[in-house]
């Protein structure tokens, strides 16, 4: 990231409290993660002493100093999971992916991290790899889940095109993940996002296909509105820094499961986003 | 002015003040650890513990980040307080059993046994350092990192600090690492010997009006036996 654009991030929430909370959020939202330079320069933008910058970088558990891994693979830990033998599996993830929790495979496919509790604690122990839940874990089990992991959980059915597939997204605000699987879109768990125009607040439902414009909305939104994008789940507003090339209307960027970012323009019809897979631009 | 009560004494201090403060000023003994004058008040050992409130809304705050209040009953060692301070005592003294100054505390507060599990960590997290290096050194080259059992202090990434000086402030100010409490018998977490160490003079007539500056204090004691004969 160039040191500029931290500090354009920097200058727009200099003023407000907590700011460099905003600040490392949005330069993690971009990166994927927090490089040591990027806090660094942080830092200097905005006249702290380097230790405060990391010590918030490496309290929150939002933030990562480590470049994560293509699948997430979280454990439980919590209080539930743990009585029914959690610990077996964390052990047995460890020995499967060669890594402890908080790190990431050499060849980049894995991170294991654990967690306190996923609010299922009826089926723990619980592990989520890639926002699939697999629930009564044993350690008997891990190879196997991991295995289908590596395969890839949401691999596409939908033939040789190569240009359309599945997209797992989460918020870039609260990294809670966004996909509804209650509801199909083209075949494929929906994106569910919370939209607001024109006096009207709803859900709307986008295809999770990457090349498909398939949308869903509780009100039907004229074409050419620009609506405002919202996480359901910390109701943060979604709409970036970053404009349209097309019409200047603010794009909506959501983290891509696995690194990188997807933008989409919030004007209804306007056909443009942008995939961003750590670092590599495609432009569609 | 703030009127308030301390220890059931009705006293006045001065706006803005914190209990500690308060407390200190009119005599009233708090044990602090984390706490020194200069530095921003920090609430990070729990020693300085008192009993605010009444009946059932009585609580207990940490002194000297508690500013005073009009009204406020504080309790300096109340019941609730002294077990609570020593249960603290007892959990600090299992974090660094090495640590003369709170081998120290121990003794000062009759803390006489240790139910927990050792853990000779060289840090109890009171964050003096921090708060030296960066305000009084104006460096800020060490900072709390993680948090919860992985909170340490140091240098971000570990690497060696630019703003550094090698000033030596931190390491001054450190309770865990400056005195090392050289008890014989490791494995008995609770030491007590300095502290219950009575001057030998104070029963040696010949010793009872002078004034002795001799360390380690028993030094008169250790004067080879030929040359108090002669
Ligand atoms: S403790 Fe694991 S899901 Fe609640
Ligand atoms: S002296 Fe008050 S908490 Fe340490």
């Amino acid at each position: 990231m160039r040191i500029d654009t931290i500090q354009g991030i920097i200058g727009k929430h200099k003023n407000d409290k907590g700011g460099l909370i905003s600040v490392l959020e949005e330069i993690q939202s971009k990166l994927g993660y927090l490089t040591r330079e990027s806090l660094e320069a942080v830092a200097e933008g905005m006249g702290k002493p380097l230790t405060d910058v990391y010590g918030v970088a490496t309290f929150f558990r939002a933030f990562s100093l480590k470049p994560r891994g293509k699948h997430l693979v979280s454990a439980c830990v919590g209080t539930a999971c743990h009585v029914r033998g959690s610990h077996a599996v964390v052990r047995e993830l460890e020995k499967v992916l060669g890594v402890k929790p908080g790190d990431t495979t050499a060849d980049n496919e894995f991170t294991l991290e654990t967690v306190a509790c996923l609010g299922a604690c009826a089926l723990g122990p619980m592990v989520v790899i890639d926002g699939h839940f697999f629930s009564k874990m044993n350690s008997g089990k891990v190879k196997g889940v991991i295995d289908r992991a590596r395969a890839g959980l949401d691999r596409s059915e939908g033939g040789g095109d190569e240009r359309v597939f599945p997209l797992v997204v989460r918020c870039p605000r609260c990294n809670h993940g966004l996909m509804d699987s209650g509801k199909l879109i083209d075949g494929k768990p929906s994106i569910k996002l919370t939209v607001s125009f024109g006096g009207k607040h709803g859900w709307l439902r986008l295809s999770s296909l990457y090349g498909s414009y398939s949308v869903e909305c509780e009100y039907e939104v004229p074409v050419e509105t620009v609506v405002n994008f919202f996480c359901p789940h910390c109701h943060a507003e979604l709409g970036g820094s970053q404009e349209c090339s097309d019409c200047q209307a603010p794009m909506v960027p959501l983290l891509v499961d696995g690194g990188g970012m997807i933008q989409v323009c919030s004007r209804r019809g306007c056909k443009v986003h942008m995939l961003d897979l750590n670092g590599v631009n495609f432009d569609f | 002015m703030i009127k308030l009560w301390i220890n059931d004494l009705p006293v006045e201090v001065e706006e803005g003040s914190t209990i500690l403060e308060a407390a200190k000023f009119l005599g009233f003994p708090i044990p602090t650890l984390c706490h020194m004058d200069s530095l921003s008040p920090y609430g990070a050992c729990r020693l300085c513990i008192v009993e605010i409130g009444e009946g059932d809304r009585a609580k207990l705050v940490s002194s000297c980040t508690y500013p005073v209040e009009n009204g406020l009953k504080v309790r300096t060692a109340s019941e609730r307080v002294v077990k609570a301070r020593k249960m603290i005592i007892e959990l600090l003294l299992a974090t660094c059993p090495q640590s003369k100054v709170i081998q120290d505390l121990a003794s000062a507060h009759g803390v006489r046994q240790q139910r927990f599990k050792q853990e000779y960590d060289d840090c109890i997290l009171c964050g003096l350092c921090v708060r030296m290096c960066k305000e009084q050194m104006m460096a800020g080259a060490i900072g709390f990192r993680g948090r919860g059992e992985r909170r340490s202090i140091g240098t971000p990434f570990d690497a060696k600090s630019e703003t550094c000086r090698l000033c030596g402030g931190c390491i001054h100010v450190c309770p865990a690492c400056t005195l090392r409490c050289t008890y014989s018998e490791p494995e008995k977490a609770v030491c007590g010997g300095c502290a219950n160490l009575e001057p030998p003079c104070i029963e040696k007539e010949e010793f009872h009006d002078m004034m002795c500056y001799m360390r380690p204090c028993v030094a008169c004691e250790i004067i080879p036996t030929e040359k108090k004969q002669s």
